[in-house]
């Protein structure tokens, strides 16, 4: 939780006090079950709501315009009528496309760049690092606005800025891998074997690596989610009638300032409650692959 | 010195990155007008405002006006940068200093608290708040914060510097309309903040210094305030430095949901009215206030830690 923005996910809370006391076992198993319910309703939600279920988001009902949660509209009803339950789930849709879009981008530029610098050492290491230094001195956001500024609002302007500016993360942990890795017996088994440089980073290092960066691509997608909305939300993301998390929220200013918070309110929950249930999955696989317990299963 | 060279190729990235996007700077000058302007026109002005030129010149002529104090004209303003800057500094100075307070000691006693008694319901409630605040967008908060308090209870402006109407800049009218703003923005840093204290204050607790102190019978309340928190609170502080790109994150969608004249809002309104030479200004400021918080970082880290020489950094 260093650099990046909104880091929900690095809980500095990796110390030996956590296991005291027979309650927190179960509490623990319990976070976890909980995360994993979370993380698969919102998967099922928004892959399976849309097709399956034959409303039209959009459908304009300027007669229940406004109306607080009801049991016809959970959620309530936006300025123009339609069913915010619908809208949030598209919404969260469109979000959580764009953020794992950002992420898988994010992860496989930064895999690369720190496989490189670990791998090669030397100059190119210095060089890439210097390159990730002053990426990172840089508020995110500004650049995600400067970018997005400059090539117009849209989908991939907004992927673009949010993986620019999110694979640094991924490159320093992967590089720090990598170069811990690299003084491991194996590798010098396989270099001592004529092994080429290529065959050692494709076949021993990266696999060897894949599981560290695919928790860090994990841990993005909330991030990347976060910054689109962010983005969205200064009317830099996408277009208003795309509905993400953040334009939902950014055409709900309006409505707020009359007194109504039900179209603030719910699409802020819908981007929370993910992240919460992403973090708490993604911390239960970080104690999975934690250094120590990892390199005691290799030696 | 990192700072220097990496300020120069953040500037020298900003205007690689227009050069190679869409936007042109004249039909932005022209405004609806370069829509029926015919091309020798066009060519004309675009020599006149000297963008017919490779931008590697352009960012050479822009940091050299730049540091005799010229950073351009803000279209959108209607003013030169450096004057929008000048300006409105000292209000995002001054929301991001009453933040940041509020959050290192709101931060701290939560963390304390917390770190206490581990597991105890107390720490579980901090805990469970902080990362739930850590996951909240921080628009969202401000936009609930304004519902609250400037609509459903009207006890604090929505927005803005001043009451709409006054003319001057009192000292009680800024202070009531940076309640809000400032509160949500010691919100947005809090989380980060409490959950390394905790860490930290818990950490000190279980080592030597404080089992000794124990030992020799000095009250729980010494132990924890003058010893635990003493060494536990050192790395926090640190670190604070390096905080500075998300203020700066913050600050932008706070200041700009708030109305706030801060630079972060400018920057927002130099965004979406793609205004470069505006958004160039304020992109090398955030990030020489960026680098100057890391070397700040480094310079504390060498003060309280006494095995860092500062002739080694």
């Amino acid at each position: 939780m260093t650099c990046d923005a909104p880091a929900p996910a690095a809980s500095p809370a990796e110390s030996a006090w956590r296991s005291h006391g027979p309650g927190r076992r179960s509490t623990r198993a319990l976070r976890v079950r909980t995360s994993a319910v979370l993380v698969a309703a919102t998967v099922l939600a928004v892959l399976l709501v849309p097709p399956l279920v034959q409303l039209d988001q959009q459908a304009v009902d300027l007669a229940a315009k406004l109306e607080p949660p009801s049991l016809r509209h959970p959620f309530g009803t936006d300025d123009v009528g339609r069913d915010l339950l619908l809208r949030c789930v598209y919404g969260l849709r469109v979000s959580l496309l764009v953020g794992v879009a950002a992420a898988v981008t994010a992860t496989v530029v930064g895999t690369a760049v720190g496989a490189a610098a670990g791998a090669l050492g030397g100059w190119v290491d210095r060089a890439l690092m210097r390159v990730v230094d002053t990426f990172s001195s840089v508020p995110h956001l500004l650049l995600g606005i400067f970018v997005v500024a400059m090539f117009r609002p849209g989908v991939w302007p907004v992927v673009i800025s949010v993986a620019l500016t999110h694979w640094l993360s991924t490159a320093r942990i992967v590089r720090a891998e990598v170069l811990s890795l690299r003084s491991r017996p194996y590798i010098d088994a396989a270099v001592s074997g004529g092994a080429s440089r290529w065959r050692v980073a494709v076949r021993h290092l990266l696999p060897a690596v894949l599981p560290q960066a695919a928790l860090a691509a994990v841990l993005m997608v909330p991030h990347a989610m976060w910054h689109e909305s962010a983005l969205s939300f200064l009317g830099l993301g996408l277009p208003t009638h795309t509905a993400s998390l953040g334009t939902l929220i950014q055409t709900a200013r309006g409505s707020l300032l009359a007194g109504q918070w039900w179209p603030t309110l719910f699409p802020g929950l819908f981007l929370i409650v993910p992240t919460l249930a992403i973090a708490g999955l993604a911390g239960a696989w970080r104690e999975r692959l934690h250094p120590r317990h990892r390199s005691e299963l290799m030696l | 010195m990192f700072a220097v060279p990496a300020l120069l190729v953040v500037t020298f990235g900003v205007f690689a990155i227009a050069a190679a996007s869409p936007f042109d700077p004249v039909k932005a000058y022209a405004g609806t007008a370069a829509l029926g302007a015919d091309q020798e026109t066009l060519d004309r002005l675009r020599e006149n405002l000297g963008v017919d030129r490779p931008f590697a010149l352009r960012w050479w002529d822009w940091l050299t006006s730049a540091l005799t104090g010229d950073l351009g004209h803000s279209s959108v303003l209607r003013q030169p940068v450096a004057q929008v800057i000048g300006e409105r500094l000292v209000w995002s100075a001054l929301l991001c200093a009453v933040a940041f307070a509020a959050a290192v000691l709101v931060g701290t006693v939560l963390g304390v608290l917390a770190a206490r008694r581990p597991g105890s319901a107390v720490d579980r409630a901090v805990t469970s708040l902080a990362y739930t605040l850590e996951a909240a967008p921080v628009f969202w908060i401000a936009l609930l914060a304004i519902w609250l308090f400037a609509l459903r209870w009207d006890v604090l402006p929505a927005g803005g510097l001043t009451d709409t109407g006054s003319a001057h800049v009192t000292f009680g009218q800024v202070t009531s309309h940076l309640v809000l703003p400032a509160g949500v923005l010691a919100i947005s840093q809090l989380p980060w903040f409490t959950l390394y204290v905790r860490q930290g204050v818990g950490d000190a607790l279980a080592e030597d210094p404080v089992r000794g102190a124990r030992a020799r019978g000095l009250s729980e309340r010494t132990v924890l305030l003058g010893h635990a928190l003493r060494s536990g609170l050192l790395p926090v502080l640190t670190l604070i430095g390096s905080r500075v790109p998300e203020l700066i994150t913050g600050a932008l969608l706070v200041e700009s949901v708030f109305s706030w004249p801060g630079i972060a809002a400018a920057t927002v309104e130099a965004a979406t009215a793609v205004d470069f030479p505006l958004l160039a200004g304020l992109t090398a400021l955030a990030t020489a206030a960026v680098l100057a918080g890391n070397l700040l970082a480094d310079l504390l880290y060498g003060l309280f830690d006494p095995r860092v020489k500062l002739s080694d950094m």
